[in-house]
């Protein structure tokens, strides 16, 4: 199948590894992978703070995009939310950016329900000797619903060990420019997932979206607790041959 | 009144409230977990409470007029008020045609949000609050912290002190050695209370529900404090917001099931008193219904804002709430604190002034609020609709300037890239606490390691020059073609 990537503006310039662990696990199933260039930001960060306009732009930008492609991977649940969720409302009842949203949004993917519910595939071949905790992040589960589809892919991770996290389904406190504006409820939110995420006593905290991990694992870091963040697509990516880094 | 951000600095440091609120929210969530969990037609009954609100919405002037009639038929006056000078003229006057200076009150929402309490003392008139925790509240000259649990931010060594110092000014005294035993506090109260309620001639509700076909009143309650005030009394004032009706007596059979699952996980609710107009002989012999718009028409008006005039005060939405669990109640500056206060407060009072505008951005948008509303009010959709409006407003122009350079940089691929070459060049320089707004992040957090390179500088280099292997390969089977790193 020709999948078409939308990196996200954060994975892109911040975390540049997880577009390319994308890249290498859905090769390695068979797949092939297209990065449209044109691709820049989904546009979130504007809607989410009320730049409605800013973010109108942008969608449309997506979905000129994307508009020929069978399916549109978005390793960010927050990203695919974006589209699926919030451009429906962006767009005026009847109007081209509305239409065009329609008819592309059923086709924006997270990772896991890409792998899960469009290739059919929980065993991803992967390798990962590690105890692993997952953050199932608020826009996964509440907006995409992705359930369980990320723990049967990493329950299928050879060598994993994965560990319970204690208030999984509350708010790490990110909510992007919420981190700024309201920055002391934000980091009291993020100090007690940070500190969940430690006493599972886990090596790795994995998440389907690096905006989260970069505000737990900036405080983990902060805080001294040896705890790192991976993204799924890199320990699905991880083979033996090939491992990621922890 | 400080803005969300500044009064949260403060509650957010206080490790003893921290530790209060988490208690009781995280209590209170389970409880309601569980109740909910035992309905499998949670969701129609959740779409069927939504539903007939916003019928109701649609139609209220009709439902109005036929409250006003049913009231009047069965021996009741209405009196309609436009904000809350009105609604508290109203009610002064009525408690003064009475010849009384006390009144009793029923735990009411309504009166809180036009502050009538204050307005009444100002006319003479004592009011007491009848309901424990708003009792608790009104002798520590304290303010609710939630609209279900007021005094959630109080544990029970501080009621303790707060009956011991306080209730001998306001009535019977606390007994001596006065234990912090929640049975012996719940009796000091009784006590206390039950002496105010058997010499008070007129008290003072609101309304959960206010039937249109019957014009029936319907107040819930936990303790029963409310249906002393609404049953011994010879006059009766019911303040309610115009949003509160329900068209017939057969709605309630949703609502009795929604709200007291979402409030206090109950199946049942312990005490729900009905009032139709007089019954001579039996009951208050006067009854006065003060219909209060105070701003719903105007939120009535906003077609996605307009979904808050479902909510039926239940709370759920502050016992799931992150940020409401760190910062309680007061920090929202409003009678209507958490999620709920957050879209509510703005709609009513506008958005002109500090505190009002800062309230659309006290949340990050989790959606476990939504989740838990038992009428299915998309709070996150109304914070950010009222965010563009705050947002579009006059204010915030360092954020406006940069929202539009991001949004210029996203405007093409090519300014994007330039833009990560120039973060990775300078990737060295970034310091570890930075300056200005940013220093929000890097006072507790480290910031990401900007990349050498950003994902399309590798695509472009390597990524695209990748071949797929053949299709049909089991998993796991190597990876030597893999992107990168050959």
């Amino acid at each position: 199948m020709r999948i078409a990537l939308f990196v996200t503006c954060v994975n892109d310039t911040l975390y540049p590894g997880t577009g390319r662990a994308v890249v290498r696990l859905l090769r390695r199933l068979g797949h092939d992978v297209v990065f449209p260039e044109s691709q820049t930001c989904c546009g979130q960060m504007h809607y989410n703070t009320g730049y409605r306009r800013e973010a109108q732009k942008l969608a449309v930008r997506f979905v000129e995009t994307f508009a020929d492609a069978d399916a549109v991977l978005a390793p960010s649940g927050s990203c695919a939310a974006m589209v699926r969720d919030n451009y429906p409302r962006l767009g005026e009842p009847g109007s081209r950016l509305d239409r065009a949203v329609s008819e592309l949004a059923p086709r924006v993917y997270d990772l896991s329900e890409l792998l899960v519910d469009v290739l059919g595939v929980t065993d991803v071949g992967a390798y990962f000797p590690h105890t692993v905790a997952y953050h199932p992040t608020c826009h996964g589960l509440r907006l995409l619903k992705l359930g369980d589809r990320p723990y049967r892919l990493l329950r299928n991770v050879a060598g994993i060990d994965l560990r319970e996290l204690e208030g999984a389904a509350e708010c790490c406190g990110f909510g992007g420019t919420f981190a700024v504006k309201n920055a002391d409820v934000s980091a009291a939110m993020g100090a007690d997932k940070a500190r969940n995420a430690a006493a599972t006593g886990a090596e790795v905290l994995c998440a389907v979206d690096n905006s989260c991990l970069m505000h737990i694992g900036g405080t983990l870091e902060r805080q001294r607790a040896g705890m790192k963040t991976l993204h799924l697509a890199e320990i699905l990516a991880s083979t033996e041959q090939e491992p990621a880094r922890v | 009144m400080p803005s969300f951000p500044e009064a949260a600095k403060s509650a957010t440091g206080d490790s003893q409230l921290r530790h209060n609120l988490r208690k009781a929210t995280h209590t209170i969530r389970a409880k309601r977990d569980g109740a909910v969990g035992e309905l499998d037609d949670w969701s129609q009954l959740r779409a069927a409470g939504a539903a007939i609100k916003d019928r109701t919405l649609r139609h209220l002037d009709t439902y109005l007029e036929r409250l006003e009639d049913a009231v009047t038929a069965a021996g009741g006056r209405v009196h309609w008020a436009a904000d809350a000078a009105e609604a508290n003229d109203i009610v002064t006057g009525l408690v003064r045609a009475t010849g009384e200076s006390d009144v009793v009150k029923v735990k009411s929402m309504a009166t809180q949000e036009i502050e009538l309490n204050e307005a009444l003392a100002q006319a003479g008139i004592t009011a007491y609050e009848t309901d424990l925790a708003e009792l608790i509240v009104q002798l520590s000259d304290d303010l609710p912290s939630h609209i279900l649990v007021p005094a959630i931010h109080r544990n029970r060594a501080e009621i303790r002190e707060i009956f011991r110092d306080q209730m001998a000014a306001w009535g019977v005294p606390a007994p001596e050695r006065l234990s912090d035993d929640p049975r012996a506090l719940a009796e000091a109260a009784r006590v206390h209370l039950r002496e105010r309620f058997m010499r008070t001639k007129v008290a003072v509700s609101g309304a959960n529900f206010a039937v249109a076909d019957s014009g029936t009143m319907v107040v819930l309650e936990s303790e029963g404090n409310g249906r002393m005030c609404l049953t011994l009394p010879q006059t009766l004032i019911s303040v309610v917001g115009i949003e509160k009706i329900v068209p017939s007596w057969s709605d309630l059979e949703v609502f009795l099931q929604l709200l007291p699952r979402s409030s206090t996980g109950e199946r049942m609710n312990p005490y729900t008193s009905t009032w139709t107009g007089v019954t001579p002989g039996d009951g208050p012999q006067e009854f006065h219904l003060v219909l209060l718009d105070n701003g719903r028409s105007d939120v009535l008006a906003d077609t996605v804002g307009r979904q808050a005039l479902r909510c039926i005060r239940c709370s759920a939405c502050l016992n799931i709430c992150p940020v409401y669990e760190r910062t309680g109640g007061h920090a929202y500056g409003s009678v209507y604190p958490g999620p709920i206060g957050a879209i509510l407060t703005p709609q009513l009072q506008g958005t002109a002034s500090e505190p009002e505008a800062s309230l659309p951005y006290a949340s990050s948008l989790c959606g476990a609020c939504y989740e838990v509303c038992p009428v299915a009010i998309d709070i996150p959709e109304v914070l950010v609709h009222l965010r563009e409006e705050v947002a579009g407003g006059s204010g915030h122009t360092a954020e406006k300037a940069a929202m539009g350079a991001a949004g210029w940089v996203f405007g093409g691929e090519r300014r994007l890239g330039a833009a990560q070459r120039a973060a990775s060049a300078a990737r060295s320089l970034v310091p570890r606490r930075m300056p200005g707004p940013a220093s929000a992040w890097t006072d507790t957090r480290d910031i990401p390691d900007i990349p050498e390179e950003s994902f399309r500088s590798w695509w472009r280099r390597e990524g695209a020059a990748e071949e797929a292997p053949e299709p049909g390969r089991a998993p796991g089977d190597g990876d030597e073609q893999e992107g990168g790193r050959r």
